[in-house]
């Protein structure tokens, strides 16, 4: 098993298996998004206090999960670069960096259109929308800085350190927030409707948040495939790739051409 | 089934600014990544490939 | 202990060389606790109660304005691989760094903030809090900064990412110090908030030098 995790370990390797892995992701997050979609829409009663509004925590919810589920894996990946100086695991952490940022931003846009129904504004400073901005800029932060760098292996142990310190902060930020929040007799409407939800509405909210995570995995194994490409591009086994010959004849086809 | 009509489906109760706009906005973060994803593979691609060619060119050069 | 205090002194003798940036920092500082009321009116009931804020905002900025100083000259000349190469623990000098880095840019601004405090007009107990406050979170500040200047080191467009890295990590310090503040205007008490700031003091003091000297070793091997 651990063998079997070494071999992986190495791009060549994991080139092809992420190819054969990601198609079944992304199958599983388009079925379970249809039936996710199809229980919260269709078949979840109406709201007794939020009305038809509250059928956005279907989205909602599961995007902020993910923002920070996200975060986290990247933070594991981080150490495991950072203990055993793969190349694959800064790959994989720059893989993930771009979904979950945009996961963060699709949180706080949810978050501020049932804001703007329930509590009468765009934006209120609740204690999770407010970390939910921080770690909005965090990962703006780690993606910036990622591309500044231009040594590679440089760039990925920096954003390794920079994910894993984030990752050890994100706790004591949401705490401090939190504390500032309840101080400031901020918005007593928890955004979640506890355990008086719906059994429907907390199944579908579920489902949707296991799509979600079978998309940003679908999206960081095909990712890190053009990542590695890139990495990897001096080496032999890149070159004797079927689509990278290929890409070969149709330059060639369009250089005859002009 | 919970809805009467399709109308009141797309009005949801008159949260329906809200509701598809977060829905839409979403759906189309979803694509673009989706586009954004192919693209950046087309892009390494073509570079590695003309990186290949080059070299091979180089070496018959040579 | 002696490579600590020779790094300390080297580092205020050099910065007190070229007194114009530490200056400019604590001029910073007094600015903008000016500017802002400039923009938000000179009532004064609304000023008491934002001035904690503004306070804690404007030594956070001025402190991290200082941040890209920290290492980068010696990067440039060469001396921070001489240290990463001696036999000494390079975590122990870069707290020396550390040290003298808040000895220039976060202490000026406690002893600052009591004056401009009284802009404010703020009581005597608060503007005692205040001090208390940015005592204990402006070398919080110098930390978490070190690990973010560490990691941008000879970056193209360093000291605004800097910013952007650091900014968010300064939250809890802010959060906790300005609320000492207003926690001590309403009557209630800061003892709560100035006893987290000791604890993100003592963890800081432990981890951050540890994770910026590993950032340099990165930095450098580059």
């Amino acid at each position: 098993m651990i063998q079997k995790l070494f071999f992986y370990a190495s791009p060549q390797n994991f080139y092809p298996l992420a190819g054969k892995l990601w198609p079944l992701f992304a199958c599983l997050a388009t079925g379970l998004t249809v039936w996710g979609l199809w229980l919260g829409m269709f078949v979840a009663p109406t709201d007794f206090q939020q009305g038809q509004g509250y059928r956005i925590i279907f989205v909602h919810v599961p995007v902020s999960w993910m923002s920070m589920v996200i975060y986290l894996a990247m933070a594991f990946w981080a150490l495991l670069g950072l203990t055993f100086n793969t190349r694959l695991s800064g790959m994989m952490t720059k893989a993930l960096a771009p979904t979950g940022a945009i996961f963060a931003f699709l949180s706080l846009w949810t978050g501020a259109l049932w804001g703007k129904p329930m509590w009468g504004a765009w934006w209120v400073w609740d204690a999770r929308l407010t970390s939910e901005l921080i770690l909005f800029f965090l990962y703006l932060g780690h993606i910036a800085l990622t591309n500044a760098i231009d040594d590679p292996r440089r760039a990925d142990k920096a954003g390794g350190i920079l994910a894993l310190v984030g990752a050890l902060n994100v706790p004591v930020i949401y705490f401090s927030v939190k504390w500032w929040n309840t101080l400031h007799q901020g918005a007593s409407v928890s955004l979640t409707k506890g355990s008086s939800m719906a059994q429907v509405m907390l199944e579908a909210m579920l489902i949707m948040g296991v799509a979600f995570w079978m998309y940003a995995v679908a999206m960081a194994l095909y990712r890190v495939r053009s990542i590695i490409l890139v990495r990897e591009r001096h080496t032999q086994w890149v070159a004797e790739l079927p689509e990278v010959k290929a890409q070969m004849m149709k330059n060639a086809a369009g250089g005859a051409k002009a | 089934m919970i809805w009467s009509s399709w109308n009141d489906f797309w009005a949801m109760g008159g949260y329906g600014l809200y509701v598809w706009g977060s829905f839409g906005v979403t759906a189309l973060c979803v694509a673009l990544e989706m586009v954004w994803v192919k693209n950046a593979r087309a892009q390494a691609l073509t570079q590695i490939a003309h990186e290949l060619v080059a070299e091979t060119n180089s070496k018959e050069w040579s | 202990m002696n490579a600590f205090v020779a790094i300390v002194k080297r580092d205020l003798t050099l910065a007190l060389r070229r007194k114009n940036e530490v200056i400019t920092s604590v001029f910073f500082f007094v600015v903008v606790a000016a500017l802002f009321p400039l923009g938000i009116g000179p009532e004064m009931n609304t000023l008491r109660l934002v001035a904690p804020g503004i306070l804690w905002v404007g030594a956070l900025l001025a402190s991290m304005l200082s941040l890209g100083r920290m290492f980068a000259t010696d990067y440039t000349d060469g001396t921070l691989e001489q240290m990463a190469l001696s036999p000494n623990s390079l975590s122990l000098l870069v707290a020396a760094k550390i040290l003298a880095h808040w000895l220039l840019s976060g202490l000026p601004l406690v002893l600052l903030a009591p004056i401009l405090g009284l802009q404010f007009d703020l009581s005597s107990n608060a503007l005692w809090v205040l001090t208390l406050s940015l005592l204990l979170g402006t070398p919080v500040l110098s930390l978490i900064g070190a690990v973010g200047a560490a990691l941008t080191l000879g970056v193209r467009g360093g000291d605004v990412l800097l910013s952007l890295l650091v900014l968010p990590l300064y939250v809890p310090a802010l959060v906790f110090g300005a609320g000492a503040v207003q926690a001590e205007i309403s009557g209630l008490g800061a003892s709560a908030h100035l006893s987290v700031l000791a604890a993100l003091v003592l963890v800081a003091a432990v981890f951050s030098p540890w994770a910026s000297a590993a950032s340099l070793r990165i930095a450098l091997e580059s």
